[in-house]
């Protein structure tokens, strides 16, 4: 197997679309805080999570199921009910970051296939190969934070299979290891299943200009000729040392297109595509160019270029218009 | 009810280092955690630095922790978390999962940095070999109550009570981009702002702090008032984190309050004069990090 292309879906209609234009496997979470887009009018009851495998399993996509936030000890059983949910309803395979889960779920369903989500932070292969050894873990999420040659190292040391980031929102910090949101608005990836959540965030038209405000505090503020873009924390703008800016990242998406040359010879097992908050359209047009792109890369690896019909395509659907490779070259430090 | 220092966060001179550790030496502490934890450019203190530190501290009655860096992500990072998983004299803290597998078989501390949000994930870790966790800051005493109703016996809990917030770890460094630097060229400019830069919302709020690769809370997260409901939950330890001015006085405030020298209230006051930033309590209150409790307001 190689250089899966695993598209994310928020709810049935993003889901048909993934499976419609391409994806190998599609990732989708209950309609709780058991996964990191808990977001209001997103995720999947029973009855679509049945319909939508079903959907899948017919047209040869794979299922899996996003359990990718930290239990606290009083809900535990709520993400232990999950985990037999996801069994009962049979995907493919669980995406965990929980230590005490993985144990659960890899004690109870030996046969259960296993990744470690983005969230649990492994950014090494001493990491990544503990769960493996512990909890059979067979393929790892990597944070987006390492350069290239720096994943090509970790592939080389662990027998987990390896899935990348290859499109849309750019998290900054390392994923799992974030608390920005809830320092801000006491609620976070980790524990909520949300970052800077729409419902602390408030729009005000001043005199100075349009201004977002997370739970209160400034993010940004826009003149008329510019943009406004979602509030997320890390995307506003700063003043540090009497300097403005984007002090930690500009509005931008990943964009890898370029890179899945070097993933083939890696040997890079999957490319995630982030969204689960996208619109069906967003996610039928991302997985469609790049079903494109990764056949083109494997048909001819040596003649792979981007096409400008790709990236114009891609460029409408990135935030703030603007895309970047992101960790994975490394001047972006 | 014992009380720690934490490892330095900020980039601070070798001679600066090294002065503030022979002064914690004298200061009722009854832990230190030396090291590096946030990024591996930093080089003031070597390895045989770190540990001549650490046998001075040891000599003076101190338990010495090895602290471990945050974010591994290269071949060298790695070599470097060998050497302190493998010192042989001091137990090491690990603040990520390879370091928990290098550690495995030892008896070590669960930092910070590990997400350890509930019993099942603590039992894990401590069957191999961890013997304390450092809750994660984001934790309330709510959670912990229930935490330490289904903790692993034997395991010690220790609680970030004083310091600017560890918020969040990445790849990029933040100071090296204020100055339009790239972070393999930073000019180390971290060592000109040993208390971090404190990045300011655009009404001129403080909101957070800019320490290399971390960000931090601007605040100062100060658990002071709370020592005493710590102490009947269980909590063992209480870590202050070193800032670049008054830890020392920061010391004897909460020996004092943990003492019984002096009432909370008594210490909260006397502590205020020393804070350099407003105060923080909110994660331990179950909401937002950046809210102060009214109490500790008036």
């Amino acid at each position: 197997m190689s250089l899966e292309l695993v598209c994310p879906a928020g709810n049935l209609p993003a889901l048909k679309a993934a499976v419609d234009n391409g994806a190998d496997c599609v990732y989708f979470g209950f309609r709780n805080s058991t996964n990191a887009r808990a977001f209001a009018g997103l995720n999947f009851d029973s009855e679509t999570a049945k319909q939508g495998i079903r959907y899948a399993r017919e047209r040869g996509c794979k299922v899996l199921l996003a359990l990718n936030t930290f239990p606290q000890t009083a809900q535990w059983h709520i993400w232990r009910q999950a985990v037999d949910d996801a069994v009962e309803l049979g995907v493919d395979a669980l995406i965990l970051a929980d230590l005490g889960l993985m144990r659960y779920a890899s004690r109870t369903y030996p046969n259960l296939r296993l990744h470690l989500s983005v969230q649990g932070s492994a950014t090494n292969y001493e990491a990544i190969n503990f769960y493996h050894e512990h909890f059979g873990i067979q393929r790892a999420v990597l944070p987006r934070v390492l350069s290239l040659a720096q994943v090509e190292n970790v592939v080389k040391h662990t027998p987990v299979e390896i899935e990348l980031f290859g499109f849309g929102g750019l998290c900054v910090m390392v994923e799992g290891r974030c608390i920005l949101s809830s320092y801000a608005t006491g609620e976070s990836p980790n524990t909520a299943g949300v970052c800077s959540p729409a419902k602390a965030v408030r729009w005000q038209q001043t005199p100075k200009g349009l201004e977002s405000r997370l739970n209160g505090v400034l993010l940004d503020r826009y003149g008329a000729d510019e943009n406004a873009g979602y509030p997320t924390l890390c995307k506003g703008r700063f003043e540090v040392e009497d300097e403005t800016y984007y002090a930690l990242e500009e509005p931008t998406s990943l964009n890898t297109l370029a890179l899945i040359p070097d993933m083939l010879r890696m040997g890079i097992s999957a490319i995630k595509i982030e969204g689960r908050q996208r619109s069906p359209i967003y996610v039928e047009q991302v997985t469609r160019v790049w079903r494109a792109a990764i056949d083109a890369a494997k048909r001819d690896a040596a003649y792979y270029a981007v096409t400008p019909d790709w990236m114009a395509q891609l460029g409408k659907l990135s935030e703030g218009q603007q895309h970047t490779l992101g960790a994975y070259y490394r001047p972006w430090k | 009810m014992k009380i720690s220092l934490g490892p330095i966060l900020y980039y601070w001179t070798r001679d600066s280092v090294r002065d503030f550790y022979d002064q914690v030496a004298g200061w009722p502490v009854d832990i230190v955690y030396l090291g590096e934890v946030v990024c591996s450019r930093r080089h003031e203190m070597r390895f045989d630095d770190w540990l001549d530190v650490a046998s001075k501290l040891a000599v003076a009655g101190k338990e010495v922790v090895l602290s471990t860096q945050a974010l591994i992500e290269s071949e060298s990072d790695l070599k470097m978390l060998r050497r302190l998983a493998g010192n042989g004299l001091f137990a090491i803290e690990a603040n990520d999962m390879g370091a928990v597998r290098l550690a495995t078989g030892q008896s070590f501390v669960i930092g910070p940095h590990i997400n350890t949000y509930n019993g099942e994930t603590l039992e894990v870790l401590a069957e191999q070999g961890a013997t304390r966790w450092v809750m994660p800051v984001e934790l309330s005493r709510h959670m912990l109550a229930e935490l330490l109703a289904k903790k692993p016996q034997d395991m010690e809990t220790e609680v970030f009570v004083y310091g600017r917030l560890p918020l969040a770890f990445s790849s990029r460094c933040f100071t090296a981009r204020r100055y339009n630097l790239p972070k393999d060229d930073c000019h180390f400019m971290c060592l000109q702002h040993p208390c971090g830069m404190t990045l300011k919302t655009r009404e001129g709020q403080p909101f957070l702090a800019l320490n290399g690769t971390q960000t931090q809370s601007a605040s100062i997260h100060n658990l002071i008032g709370e020592i005493n409901d710590m102490r009947q939950l269980g909590v063992d330890i209480v870590r202050i984190s070193p800032q670049s001015t008054h830890t020392g006085e920061v010391v004897s405030m909460f020996r004092a309050a943990i003492d019984g020298a002096m009432s909370a209230t008594e210490a909260s006051v006397e502590l205020a004069p020393y804070l350099f930033d407003a105060p923080c309590d909110g994660y331990w209150h179950g909401r937002s990090g950046i809210e102060q409790s009214k109490e500790m307001l008036t």
